[in-house]
């Protein structure tokens, strides 16, 4: 574990404010909509700062984007700095919370956003093998990281 | 009979539950699902677990006959049978390969073998069962002798991929190992004399050869085939000269023949050429795909080519088509498919939703085209 932190000093940003999704929405089971795929991704905390993904402009509305005829799933995120090693634990993250969040075809693929990692095309192909991705979750030190990523904002 | 003019259809036999977490393999067991003896399959999961089922012979349904729990602590991602159906080996994402062995009703973990740093992907037992190889994340391959007691002795660690080795396939009649990498390649290793095994070949891009991880390989049943599957969308069939494999000179050099593309829009995970010749692919959008040469017959019986050598005077390579696809064979990514050896025609496949079903490829006789 590196001592200092990859990034000392993030640009931290205001929480937007959310919008309340009408509950008699007649699709609201069958769709799967990238604002509610956002709600509940945007809270996940940074491995390496006490704010979420969201505030740190990680992720934003944008980075979502669903095609429900061929059920699939983008997630585009931008790491805080370029040479960010931490890419591929947010990449876990992701996974992870979205787990059971909806139909099982769906396909879920995860990138940085072009140009905004060094290593852009080693880190997208690691976060997209599923084997990696599984072995992994069973690491308990990821795991354990994974975990206060994903639940400190309950605790 | 001519696969170009037959139609067929992929029947769903059966759906085996039990596992409780994606399963990522199966493999048949050897020498069984005929004669009166009843076929057997293995399938490992991310539930830490190998099941054992059995096909009932008076209903021909499969029955979970044993499930081999409480050895390994992570995912077991591959297991493979001993030649003779004696031995079973699996390989977990906890750095070690079991060994069991049926005993009585059961089966009894009769050695680990330790050594990888991390998580072991796919085992191999050689044609003769005297060697197995093993692979994993810590980019090296392993090759262990088989000694009697169950005892296995490691005579090799080959290090020569650059990332991950996904998985290691024996040829089926030499003593030649094949491992295929998330580094895109393929590599190639053969002994030179007493245990000294290094890498004769490495089929990278610029061979014709795969842009992104290669998942699986498989050889066909003469052995002078291979197709290989990738994340890079495509199947690439290889080729060698039989006869200069069968001589022992390991250095048969294996040549790129055809690329499949524009069939999967999502990663291969899988893929299993029968022993007539029909290559099954198991992909991440959920479906089963067959495809087989043009212009040639099913391998019947006799498994041996008439006048092979004038194969290579050809001037066009042999080509390949889609003979089926299953859509949604699965309700998620299909991990592995697998002919079962038995000349049955039945396929096994392996999903992340859990299940394993039983498929057999059934010739739609009244759909025959007229031959042209």
């Amino acid at each position: 574990m590196t001592l200092g932190l990859i990034n000392a000093n993030p640009v931290v940003h205001a929480k937007k404010k959310r919008v309340a999704r009408p509950l008699d929405d007649p699709h609201a089971d069958d769709a799967v909509d990238p604002l509610e795929i956002y709600d509940i991704v945007r809270d996940i905390r940074d491995p390496e700062h006490p704010y979420s993904l969201e505030q740190l402009s990680v992720l934003s509305e944008e980075s979502i984007t669903v095609d429900e005829k061929l059920g699939r799933i983008l997630i585009t995120f931008t790491p805080t700095i370029q040479h960010c090693s931490m890419a591929t634990v947010i990449g876990l993250c992701l996974r992870e919370k979205l787990k059971d969040c909806f139909p099982a075809h769906f396909k879920v693929d995860i990138k940085v956003a072009p140009g905004s990692h060094a290593d852009e095309e080693a880190v997208n192909k690691q976060l997209n093998d599923k084997e990696r991705v599984a072995a992994a979750l069973e690491n308990p030190n990821l795991r354990q990281l994974v975990t206060e990523c994903l639940y400190s904002s309950e605790l | 009979m001519s696969l170009v003019d037959e139609s067929f259809e992929l029947k769903e036999l059966q759906v085996l539950e039990g596992h409780a977490d994606r399963v990522w393999s199966v493999a048949w067991k050897p020498a069984t699902g005929f004669d009166g003896v009843p076929a057997v399959l293995a399938s490992c999961s991310g539930d830490k677990t190998v099941r054992v089922w059995e096909q009932s012979p008076s209903s021909g349904s499969f029955q979970c006959k044993a499930v081999l729990e409480e050895t390994h602590t992570r995912t077991v991602r591959s297991c493979a049978w001993s030649p003779s159906g004696k031995l079973l080996a699996t390989a977990s994402f906890d750095a070690t390969t079991a060994v069991w062995e049926h005993v009585g009703d059961d089966y009894e973990c009769v050695s680990t073998l330790e050594g990888h740093e991390n998580e072991v992907k796919s085992i191999s037992w050689n044609a003769s069962g005297s060697l197995l190889a093993t692979c994993g994340r810590d980019k090296s391959v392993w090759i262990w002798e088989v000694l009697p007691g169950n005892e296995f002795e490691c005579v090799s660690v080959l290090q020569g991929h650059t990332q991950d080795v996904k998985m290691v396939q024996w040829h089926p009649n030499m003593d030649i190992l094949f491992s295929c990498s998330y580094d895109n390649t393929i590599k190639v290793w053969a002994e030179d004399g007493d245990d000294d095994w290094h890498c004769v070949q490495t089929l990278a891009e610029a061979n014709n050869g795969h842009t992104s991880t290669v998942w699986a390989l498989s050889f066909n049943a003469t052995g002078d085939k291979m197709a290989t599957c990738s994340d890079d969308l495509t199947l690439k069939i290889w080729g060698s000269d039989l006869l200069t494999i069968q001589s022992g000179n390991g250095s048969a050099p294996w040549k790129h023949i055809c690329t499949l593309s524009g069939y999967h829009d999502r990663t291969i995970f899988s893929v299993h050429w029968s022993r007539e010749g029909i290559i099954a692919s198991g992909a991440a959008d959920d479906a089963i795909r067959l495809f087989a040469e043009d212009g040639d017959g099913l391998v019947l019986n006799n498994p041996s080519h008439n006048g092979c050598d004038l194969e290579f005077f050809v001037v066009d390579e042999p080509k390949y088509h889609l003979l089926l696809k299953k859509d949604k064979a699965h309700d998620m990514d299909v991990n592995s498919v697998q002919w079962s050896s038995a000349g049955n025609r039945l396929l096994a496949s392996a999903s992340d939703d859990g299940t394993i079903k039983i498929w057999e490829l059934i010739s739609l006789a009244g759909d025959q085209k007229p031959p042209l």
